[in-house]
């Protein structure tokens, strides 16, 4: 039983000049307890994509489940089963990282009681202790993502969706925050939904990699399949692999003019 | 049901303490009215304004009215910046009610209002003010309906656009008329007649002339009913607007 399945998933916006197809059509399915690598050039359709999956944005068109919700019919109960991580986290500079993880959980529907006991578990267990009376301004990026994985966890849910999770951290805090990711799987048999624009990242941590381009999912398989099948030879980069398959592979009907 | 109470109050309790967290804001929200009191009030005093009472319970009614228009319409940029952290987004997928993230800061901006307006009305006293504790209280009612129209509005609007330049000159362009228009610093019994037809299209106008009756004791059918007839049709409209974009912002 997948945890995110989906079929013709997609999102047509309206625009004044004329509808853009954002999404297509993305079929897809996500295994308990698996590291998906959500991959594609800019403007292929992932933001739009994590988007609808977790309720911030209504499909126009296909169908999902995730965590034995239906996405159209019951995105409060979704809402219940899902953590999310944005990219540009989520919380207010000016409030205690305290005040912010008790919030969250309150806003979970937990008690008072229960919320401060939260908040304080997930400062252990993500190593938030002593800077929980902080202002969430004041942390560094690292510590700031690590506040934002909490927020997101503070219902344990059975799917985390991280967009774009190490943009703008140095070496060291990446490094940390991969281990963290390969330990929420192994602690807490969590799913990991991740989009990323970094190859060496999606290789190191997802077990499975889907590719969009132009709103479609045009390839998936594990990063050593994609390399075989795509790059050429057991020995080519995931580079190789991603411009063969968003490069060449990609339908261009708008291509360079022949003649100027 | 008792989760949009729990959840209201959780929303409430957050902005609350952050305007407890930043007091200069409150503060600064005040000192335009407050400027007009003490420096434009005294002018008024051997002015006849064509009403019942004397000059302070013309012009504080009208300042309440203009306190409630500026600070509860531009009430929507707390929502700008937090879009930009991300907060709203963060909000929106956790199973909190939609409603309770329109109501929760709407309340607590009633709260800051009447806290904003009984200082108003503490420093008109001591410039002269004399009137019922009945017809201040009314007043105050008045400034909470005004406010959490006013407030549900810009909120709504805020969530619709995306910058703070697509929001700031929407609510002056539409703020400014209106406060002139309602008869928020002379009452409208002195304007021509075209100008008094125009004023009776701007919903404050009732509200003011609602409060100034309040604040003489006349609490006639045509006055302060007819204001909170006014009031409460203005309040529906802008809650119903206002759950409407909460339940479906794109944001």
């Amino acid at each position: 039983m997948p945890v995110i399945s989906t079929a013709g998933l997609a999102r047509t916006f309206q625009t004044k000049h004329g509808p853009v197809e954002a999404v297509r059509g993305i079929d897809l399915t996500v295994s308990p307890g698996e590291i998906l690598g959500f991959l594609g050039p800019n403007g292929a359709g992932k933001t739009t994509t994590l988007r609808m999956l977790t309720t911030l944005l209504p499909p126009t068109g296909g169908a999902a489940t995730v965590a034995g919700h239906d996405l159209a019919r019951d995105p409060a109960g979704v809402r219940r089963k899902i953590g999310y991580v944005a990219q540009s986290g989520g919380v207010d500079p000016s409030v205690s990282v305290r005040e912010e993880l008790v919030t969250q959980g309150r806003l979970y529907r937990l008690g008072k009681a229960e919320a401060a006991a939260r908040a304080e578990e997930l400062a252990t267990e993500l190593d938030l202790t002593e800077l929980l009376d902080r202002k969430c301004g004041a942390l560094s990026g690292g510590q700031r993502r690590r506040l934002d994985i909490a927020m997101g966890l503070t219902h344990r849910p059975v799917v985390l969706f991280l967009d774009e999770p190490s943009t703008g951290l140095d070496p060291g805090s990446r490094a940390d925050l991969w281990d963290l990711i390969r330990k929420l799987r192994a602690d807490h048999a969590m799913t990991v939904f991740l989009t990323t624009h970094y190859l060496d990242e999606a290789e190191a941590l997802a077990d499975r990699l889907v590719i969009v381009d132009n709103g479609t999912v045009v390839a998936e398989g594990t990063a050593a399949a994609l390399k075989a099948e795509y790059g050429g030879s057991p020995d080519a980069t995931l580079q190789d692999a991603f411009i063969a398959i968003t490069g060449r592979g990609a339908a261009q009907p708008d291509a360079a003019p022949l003649a100027v | 049901m008792s989760n949009l109470l729990s959840d209201t109050g959780l929303i409430f309790g957050r902005y609350l303490r952050q305007a407890l967290n930043s007091k200069v804001a409150v503060v600064f929200g005040l000192l335009q009215p407050m400027f007009y009191l003490v420096f434009f009030g005294p002018l008024l005093h051997d002015v006849p304004l064509g009403g019942e009472g004397d000059s302070w319970q013309v012009l504080v009614p009208g300042l309440l009215i203009q306190l409630g228009l500026f600070s509860a319409a531009f009430a929507g940029f707390g929502i700008l910046l937090e879009k930009q952290f991300g907060v709203i987004e963060r909000m929106r997928v956790t199973p909190v009610s939609r409603l309770a993230l329109l109501l929760g800061r709407a309340l607590k901006d009633v709260v800051q209002l009447l806290v904003q307006s009984l200082v108003l009305v503490i420093a008109g006293v001591a410039l002269g003010l004399r009137a019922p504790v009945l017809g201040v209280v009314v007043g105050f009612v008045f400034v909470g309906l005004l406010t959490i129209s006013l407030a549900s509005l810009s909120y709504a609007l805020a969530m619709r656009v995306d910058s703070p330049q697509g929001f700031a000159p929407v609510i002056s362009t539409v703020n400014m008329p209106a406060m002139l228009l309602s008869g928020v610093l002379l009452p409208m019994a002195l304007a021509p007649g075209w100008l008094d037809a125009v004023s009776r299209c701007v919903p404050f106008r009732y509200l003011v002339d609602a409060v100034r009756a309040a604040y003489v004791g006349d609490y006639a059918w045509d006055t302060v009913g007819l204001g909170a007839l006014v009031g409460l049709a203005l309040c529906a409209v802008s809650m119903t607007v206002g759950t409407r974009v909460f339940r479906k912002a794109g944001a």
